[in-house]
């Protein structure tokens, strides 16, 4: 085996699943998926479309009227404009576009800054990249928003690019306009290219994303990744897209042309469907999250937990150095003692040390027999 | 939306919501939302609550019909009226007024079909304003009130822990 991947740790989310899938009756707070089925009418057009016959490779950066839409849609949602010609790559989820993205920027040696905690796949790419991850960490006073004093001391000459994601995983925390700004110039005077995971972009509350590519300046240098998983429910299609500069979509269509052709033709379909027709079940959805975090967050809160409100995505990230627990000891103690699973915060970096990820991608009623055990675990210690 | 719209949403959805519930989930104060609720109760904005059954689960018996009913709308008897000596039957549970080729839809429950046949040749049909009925017997439900209740609860395929 190459020394590189030996190297690479599996992710602290497989270590949890290992022992938690083998509780029964076990509640989950540990799902980073929604719990909706994809909408009737976009499984329908995935249907129809194999009825049809419709089974064929598509061109490389994907089906074109699917581009077209993705461009509509970034322009007429973020305010942004690609060419579905030469800046969008439809990719196997946001995943691959992490990866290509890594891969098509990366020199040997460079340095790529990473906010953790952030999701799991990150810091693997970057090295399978050859890079080198450095890593800035928002603090959670701050409701976990990257401000430029955390990047202070960390930009050097080696320093090619930036990863931000916002809304985020694990931390639900989102940056508005005047946070970007705050950043944009930094990232402007070091000349560092940005990837941004948009992968929750529909799903803040109260507020509407903004994409730091909207910002002056910004989307010549910044590659924005984006999907179906999250907004759509579409996680098991592995439909994602990216969109940039035209010489970095060419360079990471080059990658994704060799290593996978193309994203699955009927999930392509099923994309322009959501694409067109799923605006109202991405309202309707988030408006169901949005009351299934006000219960939780107010529920942590009651049984005295430090939880910063989160204002995007579908998690929830409190504290527990409250209770002098390490974050891997008390989510396997609640597990075993209440079966209820919620992922250690240190699984997205080792500043999320004394935090728990609880996800809310669940019915009400789960979220609160699940607060309800909780809180008896609380008192159990 | 305004509250109103978004409090009736979720009741629909859900009936037992009580304002607490409701208010958590909005992120307001309880006595903002059981001010609305009474409020509206008051204008008979809500007007009731109901429990999806699937009756077909059950020992019950008994058969739903749908009957189509034109009328001829008289001076003094407009279609309101019409209406409302039919709805005023217990076996009628939902009346409506249609456009198209007839003009009223008449829901009806019966313990069996001589039931509901009776209603319609002795209470319905006789009526001065009815030219025509068409009566349509409910085979299976399949969907009521926006939810799905032929089908399976389908249990969570998901993985217990995701990144
Ligand atoms: C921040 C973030 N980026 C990317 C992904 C992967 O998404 P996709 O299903 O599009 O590969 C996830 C999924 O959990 C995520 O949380």
């Amino acid at each position: 085996m190459s020394q590189r991947i030996k190297e690479l740790p599996f992710s602290g989310i497989r270590k949890f699943f290992d022992v938690a899938k083998e509780i029964k009756g076990a509640i989950s707070l540990g799902v980073g998926e929604p719990d909706f089925d994809t909408p009737w009418n976009i499984r329908a057009e995935a249907i129809y479309q194999l009825e049809n016959g419709s089974t064929a490779y598509s061109s490389n950066a994907g089906l074109l009227e699917l581009r077209q839409e993705i461009s509509r849609y970034m322009r007429e949602r973020f305010h942004l404009e690609y060419s579905p010609l030469s800046q969008i790559v439809v990719t196997v989820g946001a995943s691959e576009g992490i990866d290509i993205a890594m891969r098509a920027i990366i020199e040997p040696g460079d340095e790529v800054l990473l906010v953790e905690p952030c999701f799991v796949s990150y810091k693997p790419c970057v090295l399978m990249a050859g890079g080198v991850p450095v890593i800035a960490a928002p603090k959670a006073e701050n409701g976990f928003r990257l401000r430029p004093e955390d990047l202070e001391g960390k930009i050097g000459p080696k320093t090619k690019a930036i990863l931000i994601s916002y809304p985020s995983n694990p931390t639900g925390a989102i940056m508005d306009l005047h946070d970007l700004e705050l950043l944009a110039e930094i990232f402007i005077k070091h000349d560092l290219c940005v990837i941004s995971d948009e992968i929750y972009a529909e799903l803040t509350y109260g507020q509407e994303h903004v994409s730091i590519a909207s910002l002056p300046g910004m989307a010549e240098r910044t590659i924005v990744l984006n999907g179906f998983s999250k907004a759509y429910a579409m996680t098991g299609w592995r439909l994602g897209y990216a969109c940039g500069p035209a010489s970095v979509m060419e360079a990471m269509l080059k990658i994704h042309q060799y290593v996978l052709m193309c994203a699955p033709t009927t999930s392509q379909h099923a994309g322009i469907e959501a694409l067109k027709n799923g605006a109202a079940s991405v309202r309707a959805m988030k408006s169901e999250y949005d009351g299934r975090r006000r219960v939780i967050v107010s529920g942590l809160r009651e049984m005295g937990l430090d939880c910063f409100e989160p204002k995007g995505a579908f998690y929830a990230f409190p504290s527990i150095k409250s209770t002098g627990l390490s974050s891997d000891d008390f989510c396997m103690r609640l597990l075993k003692q209440e079966r209820v699973a919620a992922v250690p915060g240190n699984a997205f970096g080792e500043c999320g040390e004394g935090f728990i990820r609880c996800s809310y991608a669940s019915s009400i009623d789960s979220l609160k027999e699940a607060l309800k055990r909780i809180g008896r675990f609380l008192e159990s210690l | 939306m305004e509250l109103r719209e978004t409090l009736l949403g979720m009741l629909e959805r859900d009936s037992r919501l009580l304002p607490e519930d409701l208010a958590e989930r909005l992120g307001l104060q309880i006595e903002e939302v059981a001010s609305e609720l009474g409020a509206m109760v008051d204008e008979q904005v809500i007007c009731g609550y109901h429990t999806l059954i699937n009756w077909d689960k059950t020992k019950r018996e008994f058969v739903t019909a749908l009957i189509e009913v034109k009328v001829s709308p008289q001076h003094g008897m407009g279609f309101d009226k019409i209406a409302r000596r039919i709805y005023l039957f217990d076996e009628v549970k939902a009346v409506y007024l249609m456009s198209g080729g007839f003009d009223l839809t008449v829901i009806v429950e019966g313990d069996n079909i001589k039931d509901i046949a009776y209603f319609i040749s002795d209470k319905l049909a006789p009526m001065e304003s009815v030219l025509s009925t068409a009566t349509h017997f409910v085979l299976k439900k399949y969907k009521d009130h926006g939810i799905v209740i032929e089908r399976q609860k389908k249990p969570d395929e998901r993985m217990i822990v995701s990144p």
